[in-house]
């Protein structure tokens, strides 16, 4: 076999290793997307953090998912916890420990070890954790085993040689139990844990992290190895909120919600007519985009208005202005919310974006929703999220968002500030794609003044305008006009009116041009007429004389045959007179 | 000596009655199987109830491989386990107990002096 042969081989058998490589989901939302489908199954995963950092969590999601949606029973080793303890802290996330062992799915095993009742003598090893979790795994036929946190044995016990040989044989009789087994790991100060696991487990490695970045706190998430799968590599924020924990990525957007053809009005008419005549789906994302002062949040209250006039709920994030300001603002321009929050159909939520970390802001978001039940959601800007150093992350969370509202049928808007120059910023471009209907608000500077125009991007599902509309903020709120396009493109503000008053001109100047031709039109048929009239009469008299002459010469053809006639019975030339008998 | 490892999961040495006064000693000792180290713990663990608690002792000898439900009750890990039941309170010594002095110590036969 040649070499170039032989490494088309070897190239070939990975990649068969890799196809054939077990994972076991966790159910977890975004974590079965980056380690693409799951721990490795029949392996331990070591998962390791500081305090606090969500090991048991994880973990706990883990087995509780395997057991509760794949079928996979479990095994819950706690050597921290006792199994009370566990079950408490997990209820609140919507976890019933206590069910899922009734139910036989899940076996709870406190291991405690008190040093102050332990003296060792001589030698000994692990065998009783061994028949404890063996008794364990057979009780429910267990696929997964948690073992958290296994390092508190080297607290309890003070032989670290035997210790060491023990866990190396725990993890290698794990393997060929075939188990699905992840073990937490405190972080160590140099090492990956305290007591240098990671060189016991080495399929799996996720480190989990909670730190703290311009005193906003950020939960995040990184695999550090995954020995014979790709996996993604980046650190990954997440979230524990009452659903357990949620990491992500931008790839966990289902796409699987469905698609109402559901149009509603976005309260302003021209913009309706510019969106296929009808305005934008019901359920989709929309974006207005625009440079400081266009009045991105004005149309966002004519949609909230248009909501609430349809009787609907709508929830408004603003984070850059309180609500009673919004509410004092937009009346300035024809839009009162007055009525709609007093009767609750309104809601204005004011929170600062640096007030919390965006997972805290994501799940007051959640839960608002969840409690508003809103038809209609706001968010107002969104660029303040995209702006701080999270900004990757503030597309996940809007990813997450996006997909959350879809999920419940809420149409979404947000408003998003762009900075001067180009209006497609690099940071809008990412959040782009989740969005369907995406409106740009333009500033137009032309002839000295500045003016606004409107146009859609795309707006996905309909044949939109590809128009740049101009647009005004009047004391009746938001009109649209429509922009003439002269020699230098758009025209708007004064050259608008300018251009408006040349066409008028010409428009009266045409009318004049019309009127005068008819007036002459009308005079010419009136001398025709005349022509007409004078011509008949002329006819008429020459007729008439005709006619004279014809009667005339009658009357004298009879008084001939009359004087015939008495000359003939004056001579008697003839006993019988002959009618008709002319002498020549 | 491996006959009583042998027969039941559990196997209990006779024990005279407590003289009067005297608290029995409860003693359980965890094994699993038939392994060296468990064999070598309950020789010694004999040996010594034997040269300091003459009569008035009882040693329960518990083996998870058979009965692998017990080792939660006690929060046994390692094996050999001994644990003392009473008097109160409780005392575990992990090991083969080769070591009489540490062994004594640990029952809190001998003060932890040294």
């Amino acid at each position: 076999m040649t070499d170039v042969a032989r490494r088309e081989e070897v190239g070939r058998t990975n990649g068969h290793a890799e196809q054939e490589l077990a994972k076991s989901a966790t159910g977890i939302q975004g974590l079965d997307e980056i380690t693409v489908g799951g721990l490795p199954a029949g392996r331990p995963t070591l998962i390791c953090g500081s305090a606090g950092c969500g090991k048991t969590l994880l973990s706990l999601e883990f087995i509780v998912r395997g057991a509760l949606e794949f079928g996979e029973n479990g095994v819950f080793m706690a050597f921290e916890e006792t199994g009370e303890e566990l079950s408490q802290n997990v209820r609140s996330l919507g976890f019933d420990l206590d069910q899922l062992i009734e139910d036989g799915k899940l076996v709870v095993d406190y291991v405690h070890i008190d040093r102050s009742e332990i003296d060792e003598t001589g030698e000994y090893d692990l065998e009783g954790l061994f028949i404890r979790l063996a008794d364990a795994i057979d009780q429910v036929g267990a696929k997964r085993v948690i073992l958290d946190t296994i390092e508190s044995l080297f607290a309890g016990l003070s032989n670290d040689a035997i210790l060491r040989s023990e866990l190396r044989r725990l993890f290698r009789w794990l393997k060929e139990r075939g188990v699905t087994a992840i073990i937490t790991g405190e972080r160590g100060e140099k090492t990956l844990t305290r007591q240098g696991l990671e060189e016991y487990v080495s399929d799996c490695v996720i480190l989990l992290d909670h730190r703290v970045s311009s005193q906003l706190s950020t939960r995040r998430l990184r695999i550090v190895k995954y020995r014979g799968s790709t996996h993604g590599t980046n650190e990954y924020p997440f979230l524990i909120d009452e659903f357990g924990i949620s990491v992500l990525p931008i790839t966990s957007l289902g796409l699987k919600h469905g698609a109402t053809t559901e149009r509603i009005s976005t309260g302003v008419a021209g913009l309706d007519a510019m969106l296929g005549g009808k305005g934008p789906y019901r359920a989709s994302s929309i974006l207005i985009s625009g440079t400081a002062g266009t009045g991105k949040t004005t149309i966002a209250a004519h949609f909230a208005d248009a909501a609430c006039r349809r009787g609907e709920r709508c929830l408004y994030f603003a984070f850059e202005e309180s609500p009673d300001q919004i509410v004092r603002n937009m009346r300035s321009v024809g839009v009162d919310l007055k009525p709609w929050v007093d009767r609750g159909l309104l809601e204005i939520q004011a929170n600062r974006p640096s007030m919390y970390g965006l997972e805290t802001h994501l799940t007051t978001m959640y839960r608002e929703v969840r409690e508003f039940r809103p038809q209609l959601v706001i968010m107002d800007p969104i660029t303040s999220f995209l702006r701080s150093d999270a900004g990757n992350d503030a597309e996940a969370m809007l990813v997450r968002m996006i997909d959350f509202l879809k999920g419940g049928e809420i149409t979404s808007l947000f408003t998003s500030l762009t900075r001067g120059g180009s209006v497609l910023e690099q940071s809008e471009v990412g959040v782009s794609s989740l969005i369907d209907t995406w409106l740009v608000v333009k500033e137009i500077e032309q002839q000295g003044e500045r003016n606004r125009g409107l146009y859609v991007i795309k707006s996905r599902g309909m044949s939109h305008s590809d128009q740049i509309r101009e647009f005004q903020l009047t004391s009746e709120g938001v009109k649209l006009k429509d922009a003439y396009i002269g020699p230098e493109g758009v025209v708007t503000g004064s050259a608008r009116i300018a251009q408006e008053a040349r066409e008028e001109a010409a428009k009266v100047r045409r009318q004049e041009d019309i009127e005068r031709k008819q007036r002459a039109l009308e005079r010419k048929r009136r001398a025709l007429n005349a022509q007409i009239a004078a011509l008949r009469l002329e006819f008429e008299g020459e007729e008439h004389e005709a006619q004279r002459l014809i009667d005339e010469d009658q009357r004298r053809e009879d008084g001939l045959l009359q004087g015939r006639g008495e000359m003939a019975r004056s001579r008697k030339v003839d006993p019988q007179p002959q009618k008709g008998q002319e002498a020549t | 000596m491996t006959d009583i490892l042998n027969g039941d999961e559990t196997a209990k040495l006779p024990s005279p009655p407590a003289e009067d006064g005297e608290e029995p000693w409860e003693l359980r000792l965890y094994v699993a199987g038939q392994s060296a180290k468990s064999v070598a713990a309950f020789a010694n663990l004999r040996a010594l109830c034997e040269r300091y608690l003459p009569g008035k002792y009882e040693i329960e000898i518990v083996d998870l491989l058979q009965k692998p439900q017990l080792a939660r009750g006690d929060q046994i890990v390692a094996i050999p386990t001994l644990v003392r039941k009473l008097p109160e309170p409780i005392r575990k010594i992990v090991g083969d107990l080769s070591n009489t002095e540490k062994t004594l110590v640990g029952l809190q036969l001998r003060p932890r002096a040294w």
